[in-house]
């Protein structure tokens, strides 16, 4: 098992991510694709980053290494001061449900199960008993203004109620990172709204964010924008506000 | 931490299966139908085995049974036949059973005929015993009312009788059989008993035993049997008859007895007996005019004979519970290909291979499970219609519950476990992606 560092106990501008020399290639037919090439980068906890780049770039699979879904080729990861390289299926399962929230592009949430129950699901694997984490999925919900949805199915649900529902399921183990994929990608510009202001929110109250986007608002929102281009860091820039 | 797990995953479970009813309905059915046809057939063949025992064991276990049979034609005489045919068991052979073979506890010579008996206006036919007082020690016959044979009836050769269930509800069906004349063969015997056949003790436990009324009871058991003493027969029957055969119609024979039976001491002494009964008889009986009947030895063979069916049904049941496993595997396929996402967002979300291997392998095994009980249920309803309405006595055991039901676990483990754990293999990346 992981030695539990606890995410509160990191302070803000304490590195929570830091990646060295950090590659990925994949195989296709005996040839070998350089998706990432040398990545180093570093980022501080409450911090607001937006990664952007065109097709093929590799930012999906930047996201996939920081939410440890993937290993890297070559290179070191540590996330929360802890190299994940070494670690097995399990512990990384754990750590992506103890420090990872995910937010995806087309929401993600299971159809069978309403609002409350797909908040509950981090949850459930990080064995929090069920009342507790009743109740925690029920004060998510209010939070990201569906107090009155709780029973509902994603289907019954607007994209960006939706989004809304995946957001305070990232939330769920209050973890280090949050990772957002396109947030706003599937949404129209009015519930795209919406989510940013949420994330805003988030960031206010010194969530990390990490942002895959296209999207320039989400851009000028966030402190530090990577640019990324064919696997490479091709510039940082940073909003000073 | 464990049990409240169990708790959810169950709850998840139900959730999942109930989105699908129709299929998880269909798919239960197959562990449904092999589960209830495997207790189904054990509950009949087990019965029909019971049903054989039982019979045995009414002949009695610590009994050798010598019967006469006539014996082939021999062709000594150059093909004539002898007008006087003498052949079978002796008072004499009965006599050296009581005398030579020491492990003999009682011996019972039995007289033997068919013969139409009158009440009234009534008439049957029925068989007359000639039997000495003590023939209900070695039988399952009991005196229900008044009185058996005694040794004074035997030794006056009085003209009484005990009559039998069968006779009293053939011929007294409005009066009391008790002290009223019925005639056989000319002569008029008193009746002083009423005897009954009580089941054999079964030894072994059954939970659904039914009797289906007199259908399996034995034809002469059932036209009715008489007990007269053995002395009185021999007086008043004499030993020669008309050889039963049409094509002598004037041979005659004599057999003075028709059955002796031995019983002895212990249980263990059988095999030993019969042997020396078997050596006694071929010295003494050059013609081969005698059968040895042991049941024990039939209740052996019996035993084995049903062991073998019970293989053959419970294998061929098994197939059709391997069928329905297979039916499960194949759906839980299908299911897992359907929820693919939904596996990556688990994983996403922080879920282990085990995790996801626990939910589909509890899918699974509610299915097989209930499909379990439901087959139990069934199991037992089959049997109770045969018994009810088909005149078969079928025995469901304790034991071919708990083999139905934990087979239909096993299936559900064995054949829940792959599609588990393709489940958890899957990448997380591709099933995310997956739509």
């Amino acid at each position: 098992m992981i030695q539990s560092q606890e995410p509160q106990g990191f302070e803000k501008d304490t590195a929570i991510l830091a990646m060295h020399g950090l590659c990925k290639s994949y195989y296709l037919g005996g040839e070998e694709l350089r998706v990432l090439r040398d990545i180093n980068l570093t980022i501080t906890s409450g911090e607001y980053v937006a990664i952007m780049g065109p097709s093929g770039s590799g930012k999906s699979t930047l996201l996939n290494l920081i939410g440890c879904l993937d290993r890297p080729t070559q290179g070191d990861y540590l996330l929360g001061g802890q190299s994940v390289l070494t670690l097995d299926d399990d512990q990384l399962s754990m750590i992506r449900g103890e420090r990872i929230g995910f937010v995806f592009q087309s929401f993600k949430l299971i159809a069978q199960l309403n609002v409350v129950e797909n908040i509950e699901i981090p949850m459930y694997y990080q064995g929090v008993s069920e009342d507790a984490s009743a109740r925690r999925a029920r004060e998510l919900a209010t939070l990201v203004g569906l107090g009155d949805r709780m029973r509902h199915r994603p289907y019954e649900l607007s994209g960006g109620q939706q989004q809304r529902v995946s957001i305070a399921r990232a939330l769920a183990n209050d973890p280090l990172i949050i990772l957002a994929d396109e947030p706003t990608g599937n949404l129209d510009s009015t519930s795209g709204a919406d989510i940013l202001a949420i994330l805003d929110r988030l960031h206010g109250e010194g969530k990390t964010l990490i942002v895959v986007t296209h999207d320039e608002q989400i851009a000028t929102n966030a402190e530090r924008i990577i640019h990324l281009f064919d696997g490479r860091i091709a510039k940082e820039e940073f909003n000073r506000k | 931490m464990f049990n409240f797990r169990l708790k959810r995953i169950i709850k998840l479970g139900i959730k999942s299966l109930w989105m699908h009813r129709l299929r998880s309905t269909l798919t239960a059915l197959g562990i449904i139908f092999g589960v209830s046809s495997v207790i189904a057939m054990l509950a009949i063949g087990e019965g029909a085995s019971r049903e054989a025992q039982e019979k045995i064991a009414q002949m009695g276990s610590r009994n050798i049974i010598v019967k006469t049979v006539s014996p082939p034609e021999d062709d000594t005489q150059g093909g004539q036949t002898q007008m006087l045919k003498e052949y079978g068991l002796t008072y004499a052979d009965a006599d050296r059973f009581q005398n030579g073979i020491p492990n003999v506890q009682v011996i019972v010579p039995n007289r033997r005929l068919l013969r139409e008996a009158y009440y009234r206006n009534r008439k049957a036919s029925i068989e007359v015993v000639g039997t000495v007082p003590w023939y209900p020690e070695i039988s399952q016959v009991r005196v229900q009312r008044g009185r058996f044979l005694t040794a004074t009836d035997l030794h006056y050769k009085q003209g009484v009788c005990v009559v039998d269930e069968g006779v009293v509800r053939k011929m007294f069906a409005f009066d009391d059989p008790l002290g009223q004349d019925i005639k056989i063969g000319g002569d008029y015997y008193r009746i002083v008993g009423v005897s009954t056949e009580q089941a054999a003790a079964s030894t072994s436990k059954g939970m659904n035993a039914r009797d289906a009324s007199g259908a399996t009871k034995a034809a002469g058991a059932n036209a009715g049997a008489i007990y007269i003493p053995l002395n009185t027969v021999k007086d008043r029957f004499g030993e020669t008859r008309l050889q039963g055969d049409s094509s002598n119609a004037f041979a005659m024979e004599k057999v003075e007895l028709e059955e002796i039976i031995v019983q002895v001491r212990n249980i263990d002494q059988v095999m030993g007996t019969r042997q020396t009964v078997q050596t006694l008889m071929t010295r003494f009986h050059k013609k081969n005019d005698y059968q040895i009947i042991v049941p024990l030895e039939l209740m052996q063979q019996a035993r084995d004979f049903q062991r073998i069916f019970t293989i053959v049904l419970g294998s061929i049941a098994a197939i059709s519970l391997l069928v329905g496993g297979i039916g499960i595997m194949n759906i839980m396929m299908a299911t897992v290909s359907e929820r693919t996402q939904e596996i990556g967002i688990r994983r996403a979300l922080g879920a282990k291979k085990r995790d996801i291997v626990v939910q589909f392998l509890s899918e699974t095994l509610l299915l097989t499970l209930s499909g379990g009980v439901l087959g139990i249920f069934l199991g037992c309803l089959i049997p109770f219609l045969v018994s009810t309405y088909g005149e078969m006595r079928t025995v469901i055991t304790t034991e071919s519950l708990v083999l139905a039901f934990g087979i239909s676990t096993a299936v559900g483990i064995i054949f829940g476990l792959y599609p588990a754990m393709r489940a958890a293999n899957m990448d997380p990346i591709e099933s995310l992606r997956h739509e």
